[in-house]
């Protein structure tokens, strides 16, 4: 049997930002041929209901992700060490984007 | 009706028409597109075309003064009361014919409506101006895929220029000026149609030639008569879909 062919596109990851000043974040994903594809995907899929002044697309193979299994080593050794946390510190009037 | 108004609700209807059937084509694609996200975005034309038509559909209801709402006139009008164009109501086909008709006439309606913003109605003018954003988007998109596949592989340049060639026909009658036009165009409101085609043609050939397509010489068999109401056979098919449910029953509510 010919196996079918996959005709959905490339992979691409989609960042919003929900207002102007505030970081991109990941949205979600969505399949097309090519960059200028990917960006009007992305606008109807992850826009659509006023969620967006501003949109990312990167391929997803360009993200490198950690693996599961390196979590141990990768995130386990910050867990005691509370010093490293501005915790300390006053937080001046006004400021907002640091909790 | 007060005489002044009626060329001005027949030119209402010609625009809501025009978007009113365009969406309803656009919309039987839901479901069946090729990938979900591009079944998405041609959910989210046919609506913003939706929209567009009750805006002008509720407007020519005032105007006519009977009492009779954008529903009533969307609903309850047979294909002879219609004046939407002839190439909005041709078949979807495939991709290539539905990416292709919604180029042409998207660029069609962004310029018209470029020049409507600027009418002496302020309805109208409102009505162009909320219409232009979703319309040059649509433009773009659609635009887009035009140049995807009339530059894409053999098959799809195949496609694309067969689509351009039978939408081709249908390209006489978008401009086909009568003397309601000219009593729009005369009285600040409407566009004129004229160089409406020259601004057309100025658009849409650099796009043609950069997805490898050929416009098809002038010939004898174009079609015309969107203005008088004189519609391909196709449009009895919509008609008939699309009003069904409202006419069986017609207190229906949501």
């Amino acid at each position: 049997m010919e196996e079918k062919k996959d005709v959905q596109g490339k992979l691409w990851e989609v960042f919003t930002q929900k207002k102007t000043g505030a970081p991109h974040e990941h949205a979600g994903s969505v399949r097309a041929a090519d960059k200028e594809m990917a960006m009007m995907n992305a606008r109807d899929v992850y826009s659509r209901r006023n969620e967006a002044v501003s949109l990312w697309v990167v391929p997803s193979e360009c993200i490198v992700a950690s693996q599961p299994e390196d979590a141990g080593p990768f995130f386990d050794p910050a867990n005691d060490k509370a010093y490293r946390n501005p915790n300390f510190y006053k937080t001046p009037t006004g400021v907002k984007q640091i909790s | 009706m007060k005489e002044s108004n009626e060329a001005l609700f027949r030119y209402c209807l010609r625009i809501g028409d025009t978007s009113l059937i365009l969406g309803h084509r656009v919309s039987e694609w839901c479901g069946h597109a090729p990938i979900l996200e591009e079944d998405i975005a041609m959910a989210n034309i046919a609506l913003d075309l939706i929209g567009q038509t009750k805006i002008i559909l509720n407007y020519a209801g005032e105007l006519e003064g009977e009492g009779r709402t954008g529903d009533d006139l969307a609903y309850r009008r047979d294909a002879r009361d219609f004046y939407n164009l002839l190439m909005v109501e041709q078949p979807n086909g495939d991709f290539a014919v539905t990416m292709m008709r919604q180029y042409l006439v998207s660029s069609y309606m962004f310029l018209l409506y470029s020049k409507l913003r600027n009418s002496t109605d302020k309805t109208i003018s409102a009505f162009a101006e909320k219409s232009l954003k979703e319309v040059a988007y649509h433009v773009r998109y659609s635009g887009d895929w035009v140049v995807r596949l009339g530059d894409g592989t053999e098959e799809s340049h195949q496609k694309a220029q067969s689509a351009l060639d039978q939408l081709w026909f249908f390209v006489d009658d978008m401009f086909d000026a009568d003397e309601t036009d000219m009593l729009m165009f005369e009285k600040g409101i409407g566009a004129d149609i004229k160089s409406l085609r020259i601004d057309w043609n100025n658009m849409i050939e650099p796009k043609i030639k950069e997805a490898k397509l050929v416009i098809p010489e002038a010939n004898n068999f174009m079609r015309m008569g969107s203005r008088s109401g004189n519609h391909t056979e196709h449009l009895g098919y919509i008609l008939a879909e699309m009003q069904f449910l409202p006419r069986a029953y017609p207190d229906a509510t949501w």
